[in-house]
């Protein structure tokens, strides 16, 4: 069998991925290359780690078979691996643990972040007051308008939110700022940044910090079930979630890896945010990989009810992933994704994320083609509260 | 042609001891009909080399009136493309050196080979790519070399010495010191370190050196002219061609220029 071993020393997956950073930034990217290889190494940071992981974020996250949504798709047994139920709400938090206790291993005491839904800003501020560091938020003016509650949040947690109101005021302009940010504080600051995107180490860190997800699903469903699922699906943006699920299951070649993009109102229109079914090869915020661009080099802008999948480009481990055919990229729309944010609730009790909901949709369609032997496992990246009145307005809007 | 041509017409200006004056235009700003006029005006005042910007969506490195002069660009329609179009169109109305500088995405969209050989044909003598460090550089560096173009390499103060001997030791046509730990734009002071960093460059290579990133004024040109062959004047050429006070420019330039080797 062979073994996954990307990226490679130059940050590499494939053609994907890399440093394309300005030479201001290249010291500080190999500081925390250097920093991260070790502490990997250390006993006593894996220990801290984890510690944190258990006792202040609640994992492991229970894996919860869905009976009634189950019965209701007709098919395949769907299990939920409930990442929803972690300290702040949702999988971010898994990353900026990790990347906060590197922060103070580097000797940095202060932190930017962007944030697209708010999640990951949430996730990093409350690290940040956690561990005494001063933490910066860049977010669009756009998300700051459609996710108040998580503004709210973050100014409690002691963190500063600065509004981004370049572009189309969403998580790419402040990927923007952020790393702007960064270029101007970077001798003092650490860029948490919240998804596998970036320029090299970023991608693999998120990634290994968000791999807990796939490893404790792995040992889960052989409990539970007694042997691995037929698929696992995961909802996409920059792809962290998806990542950090599939990780430990590249090497699994019976299990089918699905990750669902935003397909906002329809691939057909414009108006989406599936990179990697539409998307075509260039590099954005430090990393080859596929992007929603024009035919002259300028990054489009993306679309989708949901902030956190709002992201004209992913995860270059995705992109080569999808190269050499070991996960299988699709979309869901909007309108599909809201079905199933409702479905959800009602038929379980679990209030999903518009991110997560994606997953759910694409679950939904597939499992009613499946035996009732089979088993899904469906990654539900984060809880939907901050969602409701994004909701709301939907149905409002479709009323009219 | 290329890479020899800027090597000329830097060492010409270095030789009868004036220091180099570098403008950075955003391409497109203002329209593209007006740019062959625009590099003409500076190539009369005494430029040594003009730097053309290529608008980027994402400007990372770029601040405030950069990123607002790339979007005036982007929104008449300006393209990798269309620049270079002009430039070759126009390319026997100018002696002065040319060199582009844009981000690698629309390198890559546009094709790096077809790139490199369209920036000859067009008269293009430098490319300078500010998110492309040494370790991505094998993208393009065959095809530029190839095309006889400069490939321009950019120094930052945050790099340890090796990083800024291996910088010095690449670079073609000048080396780009940026003078800021930060993105473009004008600043009231430089850093102390500035000096003692360009003065490291120098002694690093016999290519020339030039400051770029924060420099507004004549008096910081001359500053910063004091330890390095001469400076880069962005935001604030922007700032003033988009307000069309174009006297004030050539002042700048006079002042900068004031200091002799």
């Amino acid at each position: 069998m062979s073994v996954y071993t990307v990226p490679d020393q130059s940050g590499k997956f494939g053609n994907f991925g890399g440093r394309y950073v300005p030479e201001l930034l290249m010291p500080a990217v190999l500081e925390l290359e250097k920093a991260y290889e070790e502490a990997k190494q250390d006993k006593h940071f894996l220990e801290e780690l984890n510690y944190y992981l258990k006792q202040y974020v609640g994992r492991e996250t229970p894996l919860y078979f869905a009976e009634r949504l189950t019965e209701k798709a007709g098919g395949a047994k769907i299990y939920l691996k409930r990442e929803d139920l972690n300290h702040t709400g949702a999988h971010k938090i898994n990353n900026t643990i990790g990347q906060a206790l590197l922060t103070v291993r580097m000797g940095k005491r202060k932190v930017v972040a962007e944030t697209g839904a708010g999640q990951h800003g949430v996730a990093t501020a409350t690290v940040c007051a956690l561990l005494g560091l001063d933490c910066i938020v860049f977010m669009g003016e756009e998300d700051i308008r459609r996710q108040a509650l998580n503004v709210q949040r973050m100014e409690l947690l002691g963190a500063e939110v600065r509004s981004v109101e370049g572009g189309s005021g969403t998580l790419k302009d402040a990927v923007n700022e952020a790393l702007r940010y960064w270029v101007n504080y970077v001798e003092d600051t650490h860029y948490i940044i919240g998804s596998v995107v970036g320029p090299h180490p970023f991608p693999m860190l998120v990634r290994d910090f968000q791999a807990v997800i796939g490893e404790e699903t792995k040992r889960q469903i052989v409990e539970q079930d007694g042997e691995l699922p037929e698929k696992i699906i995961a909802c996409v943006g920059g792809g962290s979630n998806a990542m950090g699920m599939f990780y430990p299951f590249v090497e699994e070649k019976d299990v089918t890896l699905i990750g669902v993009e935003a397909g906002g109102s329809g691939l057909e229109t414009n108006k989406h945010a599936a990179t990697l079914t539409k998307g075509k090869v260039g590099v954005l915020h430090g990393t080859l990989t596929h992007l929603l661009q024009d035919e002259n080099g300028q990054i489009e802008e993306a679309f989708s009810i949901s902030a956190g999948l709002d992201y004209p480009g992913v995860g270059p481990e995705h992109s080569y992933l999808q190269s050499i055919d070991r996960v299988n990229y699709t979309s869901v729309t909007d309108k599909e994704a809201l079905e199933a944010f409702e479905l959800l609730s009602r038929r379980e009790g679990i209030i999903p994320a518009l991110e997560s909901s994606h997953a759910v949709a694409h679950a939904m369609k597939v499992a009613g083609q499946m035996s009732k032997d089979e088993t899904i496992v469906v990654c539900l990246s984060g809880r939907g509260d901050k969602d409701l009145r994004q909701e709301g307005n939907m149905n409002v809007k479709e009323e009219k | 042609m290329g890479k020899v041509k800027l090597e000329k017409a830097l060492q010409e200006k270095l030789s009868a001891e004036e220091k180099i004056f570098s403008p950075f235009i955003t391409a497109g700003d203002g329209g593209l009909d007006i740019l062959p006029e625009r590099i003409k005006f500076f190539e009369e005042n005494g430029a040594a080399v003009i730097e053309l910007g290529i608008p980027f969506s994402d400007p990372v490195a770029d601040g405030p009136t950069i990123q607002a002069a790339g979007s005036r660009a982007l929104d008449n329609g300006t393209t990798l493309a269309k620049v270079l179009d002009v430039l070759e169109k126009t390319k026997l109305e100018r002696a002065i050196p040319v060199v582009i500088m844009t981000y690698i995405n629309p390198i890559i969209t546009f094709g790096i080979e077809d790139f490199a050989r369209k920036c000859a044909e067009a008269g293009v003598d430098g490319v300078i790519i500010p998110d492309l460090p040494m370790e991505e550089e094998s993208l393009i560096a065959e095809a530029l070399s190839k095309g006889h173009i400069a490939f321009i390499r950019l120094a930052a103060m945050t790099s340890p010495t090796e990083r800024l001997q291996e910088l010095a030791e690449r670079t073609e046509g000048f080396l780009y010191a940026v003078a800021v730990t930060g993105t473009t734009g004008a600043r009231t002071e430089h850093d102390a370190y500035v000096s003692t960093f360009l003065q490291k460059l120098k002694t690093y290579t016999n290519t020339p050196v030039l400051a770029g990133f924060g420099v507004s004024t004549g008096e910081q040109a001359r500053a910063l002219g004091e330890h390095s062959d001469g400076v880069i004047v962005g935001s604030k050429i922007v700032q003033l061609l988009h307000e069309g006070k174009l006297a004030e420019i050539s002042q700048l330039m006079e002042e900068s220029r004031s200091l002799k080797v």
